[in-house]
This record gives C-alpha cells, structure tokens and sequence, in this order.
C-alpha cells in the first residue's frame, strides 16, 4: 500500500488501523508510513478521519482494529502522556499554551525543574528554563531576548515555534500538527512552513493535517488524502499536482 | 539537530515605546501607587485639619495593620483561587465557622485541660472545620462541574447556617489567658497577630512564586486546555485550591477568636467583599491568570487605610462602602485597559 515511501525503517508504522464511534465507522483500516527527515501532509474533507487517525497516533483514542508500530516495535498507548514518552507530540490548534507564563514556564509546564535555595528550600529553577528555552529556541533560529516575556506577547507565527520548541526539547521524534497555519496571516504561515522544513532537517517526522494546499505541496513530501474513513490516495508530492489532489480529497 | 543560523526566521516583538511600558509599569504597580496616593492625601489632609501627622504615628500605623490582617488571611488565599480562573464567596462564613469552633472547642477542652494545650485544641478545631467545606467546594467545582461562583455561594450558605446554629445565633465568649494573648499581645513590640499574618504571607508568597504547585495555579487561569496537556492533574489541583483558600479564611476565624475572646459567625461577614477588592486591587484579573501576593497585601493595606483613614479625618463611616467600592471599579478598569494594551499580565 505504502509503495510510494523511501526503504528505510520508518519511525512510525500504522498499519491498517480501523476506529468506530458506535455505528460509524470513522476509519477504516488506514496505513501510514513516517520516516525519519519526512514531511507527511494529512489532507481530506471534513469527516474523512484525519483528527481520528492523528488521535490514535497521539494516545487519545485506542484503536479497534490494526496496529502502530513505532521503531518496528507494536505500541499501545493508553494515553497521550504515555505516547509523549516515546516521542510522540502533538501540536494542537489552539497551541495550548499558558500565555501568562514565559518560554521557559511553557516548556517545562508539568515537569519544572527544581533548585534548593539556601540549601533546603526547594524552588523553580527559573534559570534552567530560561537556558533551555534559549537554548531550544536557537535551534529553530528564533532568537529571544526576553525570556521572561511572558508568550501572550508574541505573535501567531511565534507562538505557534514555541508549541513546537516545547515538543523538540523533549525529544519528540514524530510531531503531529493539527491545521498548523490555519488561524494565521500570510507572512506568518511561510514562518511556520520554515519551521516545519527545519524539523525535517533535524531528522524529526512531521505529519501534519492540513487543508492549504499551498502549504502542502511547500512543505510535504508525501501526501496522503482520506475520504471517508478511507485512504483515497497517497502520492509522492513530485508526482501529483492541485487537481489531482483535490479530485481524490472529492472522490472524483 | 543543529540547525542552521543563517537567517532571523522570527523575532520577538520588541517591547514597545518607552511611554508604553510606562503605561504598563504604572498599571503593574497600581496597588502600590493607590496605597502611596492614599497615604499622601490622608497626611496631608490630617496635618492641615489637625496638625498632626497621620501616617507616621505608630498607634495609625498598628491599628491599620491590625484592621487589614482578617481581610489578608481571606484574600491570600482567594488571590490562589482568582488566579486560577475561579471564585471562593464562601470564605466570608467559612471564616465565622471557624472563629465559633475555635471558641466552643477551646471552652469545651479548658475544662478538662489546662489553658494552652485548650487553646491549641481550639485552633486545630478551627483550622479542621474550615477544611470541610473547603474540600466540598473543591469537590463541587472539579468532580460535579458546578461553577466556581454557584457552588461557593451555596457553601456561604451553609457555612453561614451551620455557623449559627453552632453559636446558637449569639457570640460564643472564650476565656483562655493564652488565646487572649495570642490575639492582643505583643512579641518584640510587634502585635502577635500582625507577626503571624507576616509570615503566613511570606509562606503564600513562596508557594505561589516558587513551587509547581504556584506555577500550575498561574497556568490553570491561563488556558485549562494547556494544563490538562501539560499532564497538570487539573481536578486535583482545583480541590488543592479551594481547601487552601478555605484553610486561610479559617484561620482567620482563629485569629477573630483570639483578637476579641470571642467567636462569632458573622465574624466574616463583611469581609467577603474586602477580601476579593483586596486581590483585585491588587493586581489580580477576574478573568484569571493574573495576580501576586505582594500585590494582594497592598491591596489589603488599601482598604485597611480607606477605612481607617476615613474614620480618622471624621468622615461618616458609611463613605467607607463607596470609597472601596470606586477603588474596585478604577481597578477593574485598569485591568481592562492593561490587557487591551496586551501587556504584562
């Protein structure tokens, strides 16, 4: 099914997954390949099983039928907590940031590191969640002066590398994004586009569900079209074109 | 994993004009400048009505203290639940219930105890019964999903009820030599009761600037959906909340206790609105996310010197409600302003 796809042991393996809400069948064994340093774009109607088939990726739903597969290994996850500990993130639409708290703050949100101050006295160690936010945030070549600023200040574009620096610092391998340029303006989104190249110059995969198809012949190496639970179609981006694409994503 | 530095992909936006960060400065500080501002014109105002200066007679500066603590306690702990997105009206009553355990415990336990192991047993009665319906407002709020402000309001009922019925609707007098002590001596020249709320304050101020527990509170106002991805256990948290907020109007009610020998259940009453004008004032959003301590003792200070101050240049008391109540509004107005400028929050 996967033909298209490079040889190489992918990162993460969905083979055939099927998911039901009660009568309907939202997804109807579904495959996926990710490999390392690629750029996987989710495209399809509303109601084709994009959101379904990432959850179940993410550890938010189980799957009913078929199996995922991350380093040739089966995995499970019960929750999305437990798929973040193997590296898989996702970065939701709405970022899910605290954008009263800084960088840092957003980073390490859950898992704060702790100093003793006069020795005893346990505290946040502010300075280690500024560093590594410095630290995390240069490597997406964004450049902070401000680290206690808290993220509210920033802008969309912006936002959207912190969500992302917050995933890489814990070593996500495989990030999941939902709509990531939806709710931005033009200059911002070819930010975003940038970032997700950057990713993939890491060596991370990214699938990312998206509706621009702009953005997704920018980015992507491979696309992958649901219709309705099912796969209506997987191309290599170099072999397809808009029109293709949207008369699988119509069934036409 | 490195990635190249060649171009500026992004660049946070710079801080903004130097009139603007003014702005945001004075509004950050505005507990502060209000308390400053107060200051100055009761002096003044007491210097040419009287000739004698009011803010720096040591007998003012006590009292002022000694009034704000009972609203401090009730706003330290509402300052933790404000930030956090939600709303405590019980505290008021659950402060009363408290001060007619206290009392009723430590007469119960003199009887057969001597005065100071009577009076600890009192202050632990107290602290316990404020943790009841702290944990069921925590309780309603994060199992049941009633909102913050339906079901502390329907705590202050019942608290306010059962704190009655307890008093048997009258004062319940304690005479303990030790708890009278507690609430009217002096340690170091220092009233006991203004020390205790000294360092409960400093015990607050760590708690919510220095620990998870602090850091989770600020992300809770913020975003629920970013704590619940954060792994924040959010339902526990939200109980942790209203019980600290209940513990602190609690003891509260012990310190009423000790202050006057006496337990009453309207002994919060009017303290609900002082506490919430406190932390607002202060510097805390209603809309959560928002607030420090440091910032809710100077709110505190406010009220504490509107009402004194008032009292003291021999205005009718009653101008009191409405000096407190304008300070709320200008706060509540500055709060808007301040994030419509999108700025330190």
């Amino acid at each position: 099914m996967s033909a298209v796809s490079a040889s190489s042991q992918p990162i993460l393996d969905v083979r055939s997954v099927s998911k039901r809400f009660g009568g309907v069948e939202a997804l109807k064994g579904v495959s996926l390949q990710l490999h390392p340093g690629e750029v996987v774009a989710l495209a399809g109607d509303n109601g084709a099983g994009k959101s379904t088939l990432t959850k179940m990726i993410s550890g938010v739903y189980a799957a009913d039928g078929g199996e995922i597969r991350l380093d040739g290994k089966p995995v499970s996850f019960a929750t999305p907590e437990a798929a973040r500990r193997e590296g898989i993130e996702t970065i939701y639409q709405d970022l899910a940031l605290a954008d009263n708290l800084s960088i840092g703050a957003n980073i390490f949100l859950g898992r704060e590191p702790m100093r003793r101050a006069f020795g005893f006295l346990p505290v946040l160690d502010r300075r280690a969640m500024a560093v590594a936010a410095k630290e995390t945030m240069a490597t997406l070549d964004f450049h902070v002066d401000r680290l206690d600023a808290p993220v509210g200040r920033f802008s969309g574009g912006q936002r959207q590398a912190v969500a992302i620096g917050r995933a890489i610092y814990w070593n996500a391998r495989v990030i999941l994004m939902d709509e990531p340029t939806a709710a931005l303006g033009v200059p911002e989104q070819r930010k975003v586009i940038s970032l997700i190249k950057m990713l993939k110059d890491q060596g991370r995969g990214v699938i990312f569900i998206s509706h621009n198809l702009q953005d997704i012949f920018a980015v992507s190496d491979r696309i992958i079209v649901l219709l309705r639970g099912s796969l209506a179609g997987e191309r290599r981006i170099q072999d397809t074109n808009h029109d293709e694409v949207v008369k699988l994503m119509i069934g036409g | 994993m490195v990635a190249q530095m060649s171009s500026k992909v992004l660049v946070p936006r710079k801080p903004g004009t130097p009139a603007k960060r003014w702005i945001l400065w004075v509004a950050a500080m505005r507990a502060w400048l209000f308390l400053a501002l107060l200051l100055i014109v009761f002096e003044i105002w007491s210097r040419l009505s009287y000739g004698t200066t009011f803010v720096l007679s040591s007998y003012n500066a006590q009292s002022i203290t000694i009034f704000a603590v009972a609203p401090l306690l009730l706003a330290l702990g509402e300052t933790f639940v404000i930030i956090a997105g939600g709303i405590d009206l019980s505290v008021g009553f659950i402060m009363g219930l408290s001060a007619v355990i206290a009392a009723l415990v430590t007469n119960k336990a003199g009887a057969v105890l001597p005065p100071f192991p009577a009076m600890l047993a009192g202050i632990a009665a107290g602290l316990g019964v404020s943790l009841v319906p702290g944990a069921v407002n925590g309780w309603l709020i994060s199992k049941l999903k009633v909102p913050p402000f339906i079901g502390t309001l329907g705590m202050f009922g019942v608290a306010r009820g059962a704190a009655f019925i307890l008093a048997s609707g009258t004062t319940v007098p304690v005479s303990n030599s030790w708890f009278a002590a507690l609430g009217n001596g002096r340690f170091l020249g220092f009233p006991v009761i203004v020390i205790i709320a000294a360092l409960f304050v400093l015990v607050m101020h760590y708690l919510l600037g220095q620990t998870r527990f602090g850091q989770h509170t600020y992300a809770l106002g913020a975003s629920e959906q970013a704590a619940v991805r954060a792994g924040i256990g959010v339902g526990r948290h939200t109980r942790k909340l209203y019980l600290l907020s209940a513990l602190c109007a609690g003891l509260g009610g012990v310190l009423y206790t000790a202050r006057f020998t006496a337990g009453a259940a309207q002994a919060g009453e009017p303290l609900l609105l002082d506490s919430i004008a406190a932390v607002v004032i202060g510097g805390a959003s209603l809309f959560g996310g928002s607030g420090t301590i440091l910032g809710t003792v100077a709110g505190s200070l406010v009220i504490a010197v509107i009402q004194y101050g008032l009292v003291f240049i021999d205005v009718e008391p009653f101008w009191q409600f409405v000096a407190v109540g304008i300070v709320i509004i200008i706060s509540v107005l500055v709060d808007q302003t301040q994030r419509k400028f999108g700025g330190d929050r």
